[in-house]
C-alpha cells in the first residue's frame, strides 16, 4: 500500500534551511571569536611572558660565590597587570633552584638559550602558563647553565576571552533570532505573488476565460504560460461546443419548420381522422423540437454575449411591452390573457437588449407552456431599490417542491412536468443573462398556485 | 605597630615552617561567652583597632573578635602556615601580596570589592583599609639657628651634609634588614629615585642609628636623641603631634614634596579561615563608611580616600601588586641589603 504523503510546503521548505544555515552561522561565530580571541590573546600573553623571562635571565650577572639576582619589579607589575595575574618564577643555576618557588616545575623539554620554552602546569590550585630560558653564567671560571622559569596564571585572559565568547554566543543568538522573523517574512514575500496570482484565479466568475494578464514575477511566467495555455484550450473547447451546438440548432430549425409547413399542408389536405390526428401530433412534436433548437441557440447566444458584454441602456418596459404583443398570438391559442401592468415611466437599464430579450421570451415562453388552458398570466414592471424588477406570475403548476436554484441549472428540470415537452434550458438562460448583467433571477411560489419569476436588472441613472 | 620585632627577618621567607608561633599580644572582645568568635591577626596595635572592633561587636552583640598581635613575619609565617585565622590586617603589603599570589586567600565578595578603587585592592583577595603617609620627622632643634625646614629629599641631604657636626649621630631610619616594612619602604625609595642611595650615603657618614619600628624612632626624636628620622609612619607620629601642638611637641611631620610614599595598610581572609563568613563581615564593616570614619577618628589611621592624592600630589602609593614579590626575592633582597650595608658603612 502506499503511504499517502503531504508534500513538504514551500514556506517550510525556504524557512527551514535559512534557520538552518543562520544556527551553523551563529555556532560559527562562537566558535571562530572563542578559538580566535584564545589563540590571540595566548600569543600575545607567551611574548611577554618570554620577553620578560629573557630579561630576567639576562639581568642575572655572576657574583662572588654564585649569580647576583636582582628583580625588576616592574616586570612583575607588568606581568600581573593584565588581568590581575599571579607571578611564580624559579631561578636554577646548575639545577640548583637558587631563588623563587622551587616547586615550580621544569619543562618537558630543557630550554635552549635562543627562544623561550612556554608550557602549561597546574601549580599552587591555578593553570600556570610557564616561560622557560636558559642562558650560560660563567660562575667561578666555569660555565654554568642558568634556568628561568617565570609562571603567570592566565585567569584573566580565560575571563576576557569567555567574556568575548559569550558575547559571540549571543550575537549569534541574536543573528538566530533575528532570522526566525526575516526568514518567515522573506518567505511571505516570496510566496506573495502565489498567493496574489491564486486570488486574482479564484476571483474569477465560472465563465471568465481570458487568459490571465495580472503582472507576475520572472519565475512564475512558465506557471502563468501554462495556466494560459490551458485555459485558452479549455476555452476553445468550450467555444467549439457552444458554436457546434448553435450550429446544429440552427441547421435543424429550418428544416424543422420546412417540415413542419409540410405536416400543416397534408393536415389540410387530408380529411381521415387517424392521420390528421397523427399529423397534428407531429406538428406538436416538430414545434417543441424548433423551441429547444431555438433555446439551445439562446443559450449559446447569452454565453457568447455575456462574455461580450456589450452593454447599452435599453428601456427595459418598452422591451417587455413588444414581448407581450409578440406573444399575445400564442397565448390566445391556449385561450390565456397575458395581462401587463405597465410601468408608470421607462425602465432604463444597462443591459445587452439582446440578452433582455432573450430573459423575456424565455419567462414568457415558460409561464405560458406550464399553465393551464384558459388561465391568465400577471405581468408587472417596477421599480424598486435601484432595480428595474419584471414580475411575470402564472397560474401554473408550481415548483413542485423543487430547489430554486436546481431549476436554474442547465438541462435540470422541475420533477412535476413529466407530461409537457422541454429541454430544461429555459430559465438558465434568464438566470445566465441576469447574472451577466448584474441583475438576477429569483422564482417564487405564488399565493393561491402557480409560479411568479422575477427579473431585476440595475437601473440605469 | 611593631614590625618585625622577630630576629628571623632577612632570613629566607619562603615556606617556612613555622612551629611556634611568636605573639606579642592578645586581647578578647565582646561578652563573656559569645556565640562565635572571629579571630583577627594583626600587625596593628590593639588600641588603635580597639574602638573599631568595640563599634562592631555593638551592632553585632552574639559575636565575640579575639585579637592577635603579632610581627609581619609571624603574621606571614602564621597564615601560610595555616593558622585559624579569619582576618589578617597587616601593613607589610608585600607580604600580604605574598600571601594572595601563593593562593592562601580566600576571595572576598565581588560587591564589596568592587566598589573598592583599584590602587586600593589586588584582585578580590587584598583590600587597603586604611592609608597612611611615610614621613620624616625633624625635630625643632635641627633646624635652630635659622635653617630652612627641608621640603624634598634634596634638601634634607643639602641639610645632612650642611651640618655634619650638628646630626651627627643623631638621624635614624628603620633597618631594612630586620624591619619588613624598613626594607619595602626602602626599596620603594630605590625604586623610585636615585636621591635615596645618596641620602643613604650621608645618612651612612653620619653614623645613622637604626631602629625596628617607627614607635622606637618617635621616642627617640621625643628624648632629643635624634634630630631627624626617615621614613617613619606619620600616622603614628602625626596624631601625638597634633594633639601636643606642633610646636610643643618639639618635632615636626614633615611629608617630603618629591615623593611621599604612601602604605596600604590591608586586609584579607586566608583559605584556612574558621568562619570566612564573619570574617567577610568583619571586613565589610571596615570599609563600610562608619567604619571607614572610625578607623580615621578614633584609631587615628588615614582612612581610604583618593582625594588625599588629588590634594596632595606628592602622595605616591605602594603599588598593591605582584611587583612587591619582585623585593621579596631573598636574592634581590640580599643584594639590596649589600648596597644599603655599603652605604651605611662609610670609612
Amino acid at each position: 500500500m502506499r503511504m499517502r504523503v503531504t508534500p513538504v510546503s514551500l514556506r517550510q521548505r525556504l524557512v527551514m534551511p535559512l534557520l538552518a544555515l543562520s544556527a551553523v552561522l551563529s555556532v560559527l561565530i562562537y566558535l571562530s571569536v572563542r578559538i580566535g580571541a584564545d589563540r590571540a590573546s595566548e600569543a600575545t600573553l607567551d611574548a611577554v611572558l618570554g620577553a620578560a623571562a629573557l630579561a630576567m635571565a639576562e639581568e642575572m650577572r655572576a657574583g662572588e660565590g654564585g649569580a647576583v639576582v636582582d628583580l625588576s619589579p616592574v616586570t612583575f607589575s607588568m606581568l600581573a597587570a593584565m588581568g590581575e595575574e599571579r607571578i611564580f618564577y624559579r631561578v636554577a643555576l646548575n639545577g640548583q633552584t637558587l631563588t623563587g618557588y622551587d616547586d615550580l616545575p621544569a619543562p618537558a623539554t630543557p630550554p635552549t638559550a635562543l627562544s623561550p620554552v612556554y608550557y602549561t602546569v597546574p601549580f599552587r590550585g591555578s593553570e600556570l602558563r610557564v616561560a622557560a630560558v636558559s642562558r650560560s653564567l660563567m660562575v667561578d671560571n666555569r660555565a654554568s647553565p642558568l634556568t628561568v622559569l617565570l609562571g603567570q596564571t592566565r585567569e584573566g585572559q580565560k575571563a576576557i576571552s569567555t567574556r568575548l565568547a559569550n558575547r559571540a554566543a549571543g550575537l549569534g543568538l541574536l543573528v538566530f533570532l533575528a532570522a526566525v522573523p526575516l526568514s518567515l517574512l522573506a518567505a511571505g514575500s516570496l510566496l506573495r505573488p502565489i498567493a496574489t496570482l491564486a486570488e486574482a484565479v479564484g476571483r474569477r466568475g465560472p465563465r471568465d476565460l481570458r487568459p490571465i494578464r495580472h503582472p507576475a514575477p520572472a519565475e512564475l511566467a512558465p506557471f502563468v504560460t501554462a495556466l494560459n495555455g490551458f485555459i485558452g484550450r479549455l476555452r476553445g473547447t468550450l467555444s467549439q461546443t457552444e458554436t457546434f451546438i448553435a450550429e446544429a440548432a440552427h441547421h435543424i430549425r429550418t428544416p424543422l419548420s420546412v417540415m413542419r409547413n409540410e405536416a400543416e399542408l397534408a393536415l389540410r389536405q387530408t380529411a381521415e381522422e387517424a392521420t390528421r390526428a397523427r399529423l397534428r401530433s407531429l406538428i406538436r412534436a416538430v414545434d417543441d423540437s424548433a423551441r429547444s433548437a431555438g433555446q439551445l441557440l439562446d443559450h449559446a447566444t447569452v454565453l457568447f454575449r455575456a462574455d461580450q458584454k456589450a452593454l447599452a441602456v435599453v428601456d427595459l418596459a418598452a422591451m417587455l411591452a413588444a414581448m407581450v404583443a409578440r406573444f399575445t398570438p400564442m397565448a390566445e391559442m391556449k385561450d390565456m390573457a397575458l395581462r401587463l401592468t405597465p410601468a408608470d415611466r421607462a425602465l432604463p437599464v444597462a443591459g445587452d437588449a439582446v440578452l433582455v430579450e432573450a430573459a423575456l421570451r424565455n419567462i414568457i415562453d415558460n409561464a405560458i407552456k406550464y399553465s393551464p388552458q384558459d388561465s391568465d398570466i400577471d405581468l408587472h414592471a417596477r421599480m424598486a431599490n435601484g432595480f428595474a424588477v419584471i414580475e411575470v406570475c402564472d397560474r401554473g403548476r408550481g415548483l413542485g417542491g423543487s430547489a430554486v436554484q436546481g431549476l436554474r441549472v442547465r438541462f435540470q428540470r422541475g420533477s412535476n412536468v413529466g407530461d409537457v415537452a422541454g429541454s430544461g434550458l429555459g430559465l438558465t438562460i434568464v438566470d445566465e443573462a441576469a447574472t451577466a448583467m448584474g441583475g438576477h433571477f429569483a422564482l417564487t411560489e405564488r399565493e393561491g398556485g402557480g409560479t411568479c419569476a422575477t427579473l431585476s436588472l440595475p437601473l440605469q441613472g | 605597630m611593631r614590625h618585625a620585632v622577630a630576629a628571623l627577618a632577612g632570613l629566607i621567607l619562603w615556606a617556612m615552617p613555622v612551629q611556634a608561633f611568636q605573639i606579642e599580644a592578645s586581647r578578647s572582645f565582646g561578652a563573656a561567652a559569645p556565640a562565635r568568635v572571629i579571630e583577627v591577626l594583626s600587625t596593628t596595635d590593639i588600641d588603635v583597632l580597639a574602638p573599631v572592633i568595640e563599634e562592631f561587636l555593638q551592632r553585632n552583640p552574639s559575636l565575640g573578635v579575639h585579637y592577635t598581635l603579632a610581627s609581619s613575619q609571624e603574621v606571614y609565617a602564621a597564615v601560610s602556615a595555616g593558622g585559624a585565622f579569619d582576618v589578617v590586617i597587616s601593613s607589610a603589603m608585600d607580604l600580604q601580596m605574598k600571601l594572595a599570589n601563593d593562593g592562601l586567600v580566600q576571595p572576598l565578595p565581588q560587591t564589596l570589592v568592587e566598589a573598592r578603587p583599584y590602587w586600593t585592592r589586588w584582585r578580590n583577595l587584598v583590600v587597603a583599609v586604611a592609608q597612611e603617609p611615610v614621613t620624616v620627622l625633624l625635630a625643632d632643634s635641627a633646624v635652630a639657628g635659622g635653617l630652612a625646614v627641608p621640603r624634598t629629599r634634596r634638601d634634607l641631604i643639602a641639610l645632612l651634609r650642611d651640618h655634619p657636626d650638628r646630626f651627627r649621630g643623631r638621624v635614624g631610619s628603620y633597618d631594612p634588614a630586620v624591619s619588613g616594612a624598613g626594607y619595602l619602604f626602602a626599596a620603594q625609595d630605590a625604586r623610585l629615585s636615585d636621591t635615596f642611595w645618596r641620602l643613604a650615603e650621608v645618612m651612612g657618614r653620619l653614623d645613622a642609628k637604626l631602629y625596628c619600628c617607627s614607635g622606637d624612632m618617635i621616642a627617640a626624636i621625643r628624648r632629643g636623641d635624634l634630630l631627624m628620622a626617615y621614613n617613619v609612619l606619620g600616622s603614628y607620629a602625626a596624631p601625638k603631634s597634633e594633639a601636643g601642638g606642633a610646636a610643643g611637641q618639639g618635632f615636626q611631620v614633615i611629608e617630603l614634596e618629591d615623593f611621599t610614599l604612601t602604605l596600604l595598610r590591608t586586609a584579607l581572609v586566608p583559605k584556612s579561615a574558621p568562619s570566612p563568613d564573619l570574617a567577610t563581615g568583619f571586613v565589610a564593616y571596615l570599609l563600610s563608611p562608619e567604619g571607614q570614619t572610625l578607623i580615621a577618628g578614633a584609631a587615628g589611621l588615614p582612612a581610604i580616600e583618593a582625594e588625599a592624592f588629588v590634594a596632595k600630589p606628592h602622595l605616591s602609593p605602594i603599588r598593591l601588586d605582584p611587583g612587591l614579590l619582585a623585593q621579596l626575592d631573598q636574592l634581590t633582597r640580599q643584594r639590596f641589603l649589600e648596597e644599603w650595608r655599603a652605604a651605611m658603612d662609610q670609612p
